[in-house]
């Protein structure tokens, strides 16, 4: 492979991974307060791809103020989802397993109320000609979103991380995941905090989404499942509940993906299956992921 | 300042507190003794609005009833709970800013912060270490420290010698003298009889569920039906 191609596939693989980075954070998050994997999560992608489609198709809006306008509903998207979904079972101590139906019944009513108003048909996802244009670099030429968008998500991470660990709120979201009761009594209110982990997680989702859709330009109501399941299992792989490790996991995934086709071109096809194995060898030496919670704990 | 008339809960089928009620004076240290179920703990658990109840609790003459558990600590009233519960995922000093979370005087935060490393340099030296790789004595000086973040004017406080060894128990109720001093009023609810009663004021003795004796707590020491009811008998489940 020329250092150009390597290069390129570099590329690829910083995108994808960054992208599934950005999704598994929201799993994350979610899981590390309520212990709930959200479902729904995989459609909240599409949810803010379609209203990024539909906000510069039908609104006309400057592409730039259509995705701003999609993190936005996609925020409230999510916080309405924890709402009507996860609020009331939690508030009358449902176990956690009628949560989890829950959301893989707010999944499947998301896509089919997708189907229902936008169709099952293909659409193609607008790319902004900023975003569209190549740069050529030696041999190859590369379009600007492939390394515009990487950087955009690294500062998102940081701005994330800065969140979860340097402000009141994120201390607040760290102290709900360890002790509800505890936490109300500090004077920290529960629903809030949790409404506002929701709208960041589902924000970022947006976000992935949007840049999914860039990638993969064909949208539609199930798009989101796949994408979904990927950054579930890269959340997992990183240790479910550590932010930290969703960022791993999402560039190992990433990274698995580009780099298993690129050295290996005839198995193209094994693309999922390559990264996959590698996911459960990770998962058999460290059940807990790479940087599950150690226990310590003294009573 | 805070005063329970005719308490009753029932909890988990059982009638847990059968009219309960009390006054804690403002300034003082008031202490409920009793064994284990007598209902100690479910009594705070009513005052924080952290289960059901019936009759009436009132802080400085404010109904409880209507403060959700998150806003009693805008009341001025912070409570130290049973087993210190202190979030082990989080640094020493992390902790005790989450005690002030309620909190807006960010410059007098800081302040305090010093406050509480001055009088617990055993946690100043482990700032930046996780609550949970902690021991137990220091746990509950974080604990009590991060109670003390809220700035208080009543400080509840579930069983702080718990699981203790006597030194560190005696180094607690030290502790807890020296908030006192501080103006705090303190309900201090203890299995070691003795001990909170010498620090106290005044002394409430529960059994299963009920108020049996009060009063001051130097007289209570000596009363024989403290020891009777301290030792308790079986609680029938």
């Amino acid at each position: 492979m020329s250092l150009t191609h390597f290069f390129q596939h570099f590329t690829n693989a910083i995108y994808l991974g960054s992208l599934y980075a950005l999704i598994a954070i929201g799993y994350t998050m979610v899981y590390g307060i309520l212990r709930l994997i959200n479902f729904a999560h995989g459609e909240l992608l599409i949810v803010g791809a379609f209203i990024a489609y539909y906000g510069i198709l039908i609104f006309h809006l400057p592409w730039w103020l259509s995705f701003l306008v999609a993190i936005a509903l996609g925020a409230f998207v999510g916080v309405s989802l924890e709402r009507i979904a996860y609020r009331p079972l939690r508030q009358r101590d449902a176990p956690r397993i009628s949560l989890l139906v829950s959301a893989i019944g707010a999944s499947f009513f998301l896509q089919n109320i997708g189907l229902v108003i936008i169709g099952g048909r293909h659409k193609a996802f607008y790319r902004p000609p900023f975003f569209a244009q190549t740069t050529q670099l030696g041999e190859v030429s590369v379009m600007n979103f492939l390394f515009v968008i990487p950087l955009v998500t690294l500062l998102i991470l940081g701005g994330v991380f800065f969140l979860v660990y340097r402000t009141r709120t994120g201390m607040a979201m760290r102290a709900l995941a360890k002790d509800y009761p505890t936490a109300r009594l500090m004077g920290i209110n529960i629903n809030r905090i949790i409404a506002y982990t929701f709208a960041l997680g589902s924000g970022l989702a947006a976000i992935g989404g949007i840049m999914y859709a860039m990638r993969y330009p064909a949208i539609h109501p199930l798009a989101g499942v796949l994408p979904g399941i990927k950054c579930f299992i890269a959340a997992v792989v990183g240790g479910i509940g550590n932010v930290p490790g969703a960022v791993i996991g999402g560039f190992i995934l990433g990274f698995l993906e580009i780099m298993g086709i690129a050295f290996f071109p005839h198995l193209a096809g094994y693309r999922d299956a390559i990264a996959f194995i590698v996911l459960l060898l990770i998962l058999s030496f460290k059940p807990t992921g790479l940087m599950g919670e150690q226990v310590v704990e003294k009573v | 300042m805070l005063e329970l008339k005719d308490v009753h809960v029932y909890y988990e089928g059982i009638h847990a507190l059968k009219g309960i009620s009390l006054r804690v004076e403002e300034a003082s240290i008031v202490t409920l003794i009793g064994a284990n179920g007598a209902g100690k703990s479910t009594t705070l658990k009513a005052i924080c609005n952290m289960i059901p109840y019936q009759g009436s609790i009132t802080l400085k003459g404010q109904d409880l009833k209507k403060v959700k558990t998150h806003e009693i600590v805008y009341q001025g009233m912070t409570m130290v709970p049973e087993g210190r519960r202190i979030f082990t995922n989080l640094n020493v000093t992390e902790n005790l800013e989450l005690g002030a979370f309620a909190r807006q005087d960010r410059k007098e935060v800081e302040r305090d912060l010093e406050w509480v490393f001055s009088l617990f340099p055993r946690l100043k030296e482990r700032e930046k270490q996780q609550g949970g790789t902690l021991s137990g004595g220091e746990q509950q000086m974080l604990a009590l420290g991060r109670a003390l973040m809220s700035r208080p004017k009543l400080l509840l406080m579930d069983e702080p010698s718990l699981g203790l060894a006597p030194f560190l128990v005696k180094d607690i109720f030290k502790m807890i003298e020296t908030i006192h001093q501080e103006k705090v009023t303190i309900l201090l609810i203890e299995q070691n009889a003795h001990m909170a009663l010498k620090v106290a004021d005044y002394g409430y003795v529960l059994e299963t569920g009920s108020v049996v004796l009060e009063g001051p707590g130097k007289e209570l020491i000596d009363s024989s039906k403290v020891k009777e009811a301290y030792l308790g008998r079986e609680v029938e489940v």
